[in-house]
Parts: C-alpha cells; sequence; structure tokens
C-alpha cells in the first residue's frame, strides 16, 4: 500500500493535477471566504464551507478520474495486480493519496482562520466541525469516485461520471420532496451527503453523520475492489 | 517449479485455452510457440494471476495461484506483452516502486545496480520512461521483471519490437538468465525460440499441440530422415548417375533414392531418404571413397521447427483445403481506429451444415 501511496502523490505532482487541485480549490474558498464571511463582517466560516460542497462535489472526479481508468489503459494494472499484493492495498493506497491532496487543499482554511484571529476571535469549535465535515464528506466522494474510475478506460469519461454521480447524491434531497411514499422519502433523505453535510456547518457534530459518511468510503472502496476482482474472473 | 493441470479459460461460449497440462523443471527455459490468438498470452496471464482460470490448478513452486496468490505471485517475475510502465516516472523511480511494490528485502542500492547493468539500462536511469525507445522500454519491463530475483520469470514475447542487434542480446540475457531461473517464454518467432528454449510446447487454438524439444516434436511428427547429396563421378556423363544410383541403394537403410537435377556439367545431385535409424553419412563417404567419387554437397533436408510449425498448426492438409474451400467472409469494422477482420463463423458453421 505504501508503494502505491507514494507513488500516487508523486504522480499527482509531476502531472500537474496537484497544482491545478489546490490552485482552483484555494481560489474558489477564497472567492466563498472573502465574500461570504469577510464581506459579511463574521468571524463564522460555516457559509463558505456550505458554499464549498457544490465545488468539493465538481473537484473531487478531477483528482479521482484517471486513478484506476489509466491503470487499465495503459495496462500498468497488469503490474500491479501480478505484484505480490492485493487488491486492497491497491485500491487504498490510490484512495490515501487522494484523501492526502484533499486534506492538505482543505487546510487552506486555516491560513484564513490567520485573518480572522487579525480583526476578531475565531471560532475553533465551529471551524474545527466544519473541517473535519468537509474531511469525512471528501473521504466519501473520493471513494465514489475511484469506484467510478474503475469503471472505464476514459479519464474524461469517468471525471463526467463522477460528477454526475455525485450531483445526483447532491439532489436526493429535492427528489425526496416531491415522493409521496413516505418509506422512499424517509430512505432517500437518510442517504443524503448533502443534509447531513449542511447539518454541520449549521453547528450539529451529529456522530451517525460521521459513520454515514466513512460507511459510504468503506462502501465504495469495497465495490472498487469487487471491480478489479471480477475483471479477472469475466 | 511450475504445475498446471487441465487448464481451461473460458470468454463466453469461446475457449481461449481448453485444457492445457504441462510442468517445467527448475533451470528450464521453455518456450511457448502459437499463431497469433492461440492462447499463449492467456495462458501466461494465468500462470501470473493476472486473470484467473475457468477451471484447472497452476502451481508456482508447489504454491496454488488461487489458494494462495500473494505467495505464489512472490516467486514470479512477468514481463506481459505491453510492459506495465508509468511513463510519467523516470527509470529510477518506476524500478524503486517495483522495489516497493515487491515487498524486496536485497540491498536496495546494489540489487537495483545489478538489475540495471544486466539489463544495460544504466545510462538511462534518470530518463522519463515517456522518452525512451521502444527497446529501452522493453529492457526496462525486463528489469522490472528480475526486481526480487524470483524463482520464475515469465516473458510474454520479449523481443517484439526491437532491432536484430537488441533480439540477440536479449536472447543472451534470457539465456544467461535460464541458468538460475525457470523461464517460460512465448513468441511466434521460430528461430528466436529454436535459438533459447531446452523444451518447446506448441500451442494452437487454446490446446497443447506438440510438447517436447525441437528434436523430439520433429521425430514424433516423421520418422524418416532426408538428405540431398551432390557426388562427381568420373566420367562426368549419365552412366555415373545410374552407377551412383545402384551403389546408393546397397546401402543399409536406405529406403529411397532419386537421381534428381544435373546440377553442374555432368554432376548430379540425389535425394536420399533414410528409415530414420541409420546414419548413412559415412557409408556414403566409404562408397564413395571406394569409387574413387567425389562429395561436392552433403544437405541434410529435415524438418525445421519452421516445417513443424505449419505442419502442426495448419495442418498437412492445408492445400487441398484451400483450393476447394472459398475464403472466409469476412466481418470488417473499425474499432478503437484499428481495423478488425473476423471470420462470419455462424455464416461458416451453417455451411458447413449443410454440407454435410
Amino acid at each position: 500500500m505504501g508503494a502505491i501511496y507514494r507513488r500516487e502523490m508523486g504522480a499527482f505532482f509531476t502531472s500537474g493535477l496537484a497544482y491545478v487541485f489546490l490552485t482552483v480549490f484555494t481560489l474558489l474558498s477564497g472567492i466563498f471566504f472573502f465574500f461570504g464571511v469577510i464581506g459579511s463582517a463574521t468571524s463564522n466560516m460555516s457559509s463558505m464551507f456550505s458554499s464549498m460542497f457544490i465545488i468539493v462535489l465538481f473537484l473531487i472526479p478531477i483528482l479521482t478520474m484517471k486513478l484506476m481508468s489509466e491503470e487499465k489503459k495503459n495496462r500498468t494494472d497488469q503490474g500491479l495486480l501480478t505484484a505480490p499484493i492485493g487488491l486492497w492495498s491497491i485500491v487504498l493506497g490510490k484512495y490515501f493519496a487522494a484523501l492526502t491532496l484533499f486534506v492538505i487543499a482543505e487546510s487552506v482554511v486555516f491560513i484564513y482562520s490567520i485573518f480572522i484571529a487579525v480583526y476578531g476571535e475565531v471560532q475553533w469549535a465551529s471551524l474545527l466541525g466544519n473541517y473535519f465535515a468537509m474531511l469525512f464528506l471528501g473521504a466519501a466522494f473520493i471513494a465514489v469516485g475511484i469506484f467510478v474510475s474503475s469503471l472505464t478506460e476514459n479519464q474524461m469519461a469517468s471525471a463526467v461520471a463522477s460528477m454526475l454521480t455525485l450531483f445526483v447524491l447532491y439532489l436526493f434531497d429535492s427528489l425526496a420532496s416531491n415522493i409521496e411514499n413516505e418509506t422512499i422519502q424517509k430512505a432517500m433523505l437518510s442517504l443524503s451527503f448533502y443534509s447531513r453535510y449542511i447539518e454541520f456547518t449549521q453547528g450539529v457534530f451529529n456522530l451517525s453523520s460521521v459513520v454515514f459518511f466513512i460507511s459510504a468510503a468503506f462502501i465504495f472502496n469495497f465495490f472498487t475492489v469487487r471491480v478489479l476482482d471480477k475483471r479477472r474472473w469475466s | 517449479m511450475i504445475e498446471v493441470k487441465n487448464l481451461v479459460k473460458r470468454y463466453g461460449d469461446k475457449k481461449a485455452v481448453n485444457d492445457i497440462s504441462f510442468t517445467v523443471e527448475k533451470g528450464e527455459i521453455l518456450g511457448f510457440l502459437g499463431p497469433n490468438g492461440a492462447g499463449k498470452s492467456t495462458t501466461m496471464n494465468m500462470l501470473t494471476g493476472y486473470i484467473s482460470s475457468t477451471s484447472g490448478s497452476i502451481k508456482i513452486n508447489g504454491v496454488d495461484i488461487l489458494e494462495d496468490p500473494i505467495k505464489a505471485k512472490s516467486n514470479i517475475g512477468y514481463l506481459p506483452e505491453i510492459p506495465p510502465l508509468y511513463v510519467d516516472m523516470t527509470v529510477d523511480g518506476y524500478l524503486n516502486f517495483m522495489y516497493d511494490l515487491k515487498k524486496c528485502k536485497l540491498s536496495r542500492k546494489k540489487h537495483l545496480e545489478e538489475i540495471c547493468n544486466l539489463c544495460k539500462i544504466s545510462h538511462v536511469r534518470g530518463r522519463l520512461i515517456r522518452n525512451l525507445s521502444k527497446g529501452y522500454k522493453q529492457r526496462v519491463g525486463l528489469a522490472q521483471a528480475l526486481i526480487n530475483n524470483p524463482p520464475v520469470l515469465i516473458l510474454d514475447e520479449p523481443t517484439v519490437g526491437l532491432d536484430p542487434n537488441q533480439i540477440i542480446e536479449i536472447r543472451t540475457l534470457i539465456k544467461k538468465l535460464g541458468k538460475n531461473h525457470t523461464v517460460i517464454l512465448s513468441s511466434h518467432i521460430l528461430p528466436e525460440i529454436q535459438a533459447v528454449c531446452d523444451r518447446i510446447i506448441i500451442i494452437n487454438k487454446g490446446v497443447v499441440a506438440a510438447n517436447g524439444t525441437a528434436h523430439e516434436i520433429a521425430e514424433s511428427i516423421t520418422n524418416q530422415h532426408k538428405m540431398t547429396i551432390r557426388i562427381e563421378g568420373k566420367t562426368h556423363t549419365k552412366a555415373d548417375k545410374d552407377e551412383i544410383v545402384n551403389a546408393i541403394k546397397k546401402i543399409d537403410g536406405i529406403k529411397y533414392v532419386r537421381a534428381d537435377m544435373e546440377r553442374e556439367k555432368g554432376i548430379y545431385d540425389y535425394d536420399v531418404e533414410t528409415d530414420g535409424k541409420t546414419d548413412i553419412r559415412r557409408a556414403i563417404n566409404l562408397m564413395c571413397r571406394e569409387n574413387d567419387w567425389n562429395i561436392l554437397m552433403l544437405q541434410l533436408s529435415d524438418l525445421t521447427l519452421e516445417d513443424i510449425f505449419l505442419k502442426i498448426t495448419v495442418g498437412d492438409v492445408v492445400p487441398e483445403d484451400a483450393v476447394s474451400k472459398p475464403s472466409p467472409e469476412l466481418d470488417i469494422s473499425v474499432q478503437d481506429g484499428e481495423l478488425i477482420a473476423e471470420e462470419k463463423l455462424s455464416l461458416d458453421k451453417d455451411k458447413k451444415g449443410g454440407e454435410e
């Protein structure tokens, strides 16, 4: 797992993807920080975090699009799958590499907190709550992105399909409100990534939501492992 | 070292590999020979655990590849048809990655240095793989397979795309490796297999068509030896010819003799066939000495591997068959920018059914 993690981290930076990702993330969160936090003269960064949901939704597929698809296309998966390591090591190595880059990007909020500290008082409880909420959200989204990437050989297709998948997950709330059957509506709402995330930005640290995001990450990584395994049998 | 039993791989209805069994001993270089699409790569992919078999068992060093894949894979170095190279890495970065991936315990610096020297890539270690020529990429692929000194090496068409000099180099390298490793090597190039391998398995349409040394395979197909001899008589006339034919006929073990064309003025070639057991070369020599004739040429025309290959993979009947059977109808389609021509199988079958 370590070898794959290090290779992917290296590849993020040599390919320039890491710089693009970090720049775009900083730029957009900076805009939301400027207008939502500085502009409204508040020291609470929650509004920035809630706006970032949709940004994360579109940025994470860029991070994960080539993780599995390129391996298959360039036949480098033959090197990985015939090496003496398990499928979980392959998937998790890639997963944690993407997650690390996401955490680096997200940690830019601590720079913003310096600006707040200059003019007022940082609301650490709210900031850390939001920070971890976004981390858990990213953890789940990255697993979804890697899973979609494992289904195709084309990284563009992988990116677009991941964005669509995440967008549908985002729309679960609005879709659910149009459904009359209460059980289905309840089921859909309980699977909503958005409402669970927004809850954090409103100051509620819900442990069940944490479990939800981590479970989602686990399940999608498990699906990826199954896809790799199934390919050998087909 | 490698034990393969009743290996089957099915893709839908099609059996890519159909009941292949063989064993490879330690320190042996085994050649897989077969036309394109015979099932060589599929077999190798199953041996290395890249794909799973539909049924049958594979044991590497006594470990079943499905029961304990990680342990079995740690005994294998694999160079697939397309080397699994990350083109965005340097050679050094890539080899270090493979070193970590294979959990190699040997001294990193020394081991990688040795491998690079062996594959002659020491001077390109700092370069991006993307910028290397095909030959160098192939060598990096081979270097990658050698990391961690696996007892079994599986090389899928290792010389494809190389220039003649490089081919000879890689062959010499494989021969050298064969002393300490068990090697399986696939190719559709006959001289290569003949030059490098101790034993040959010919695969055709997913089954083992022949298994043995080149010599053994040749013997199993034919039990005669043929040779062409050019003998100079004393008078340089047709009388010579008859005399020589009669003399050859008297030699033990001769089954058939025939005077061929007049190759030089008054000198003829003689086609001779033996029973396959007797070596008649000395007897011929003696005959010529006694009669004061001169042997100008003696050429064995045993089956070459090429003949064997054609015999096995195409079959003896092909010439007649090709005449009576119309050329197959083709389904031509474009896929991934490549032109693909496929025989219309179902149609063909229907026709055959009709004829029967």
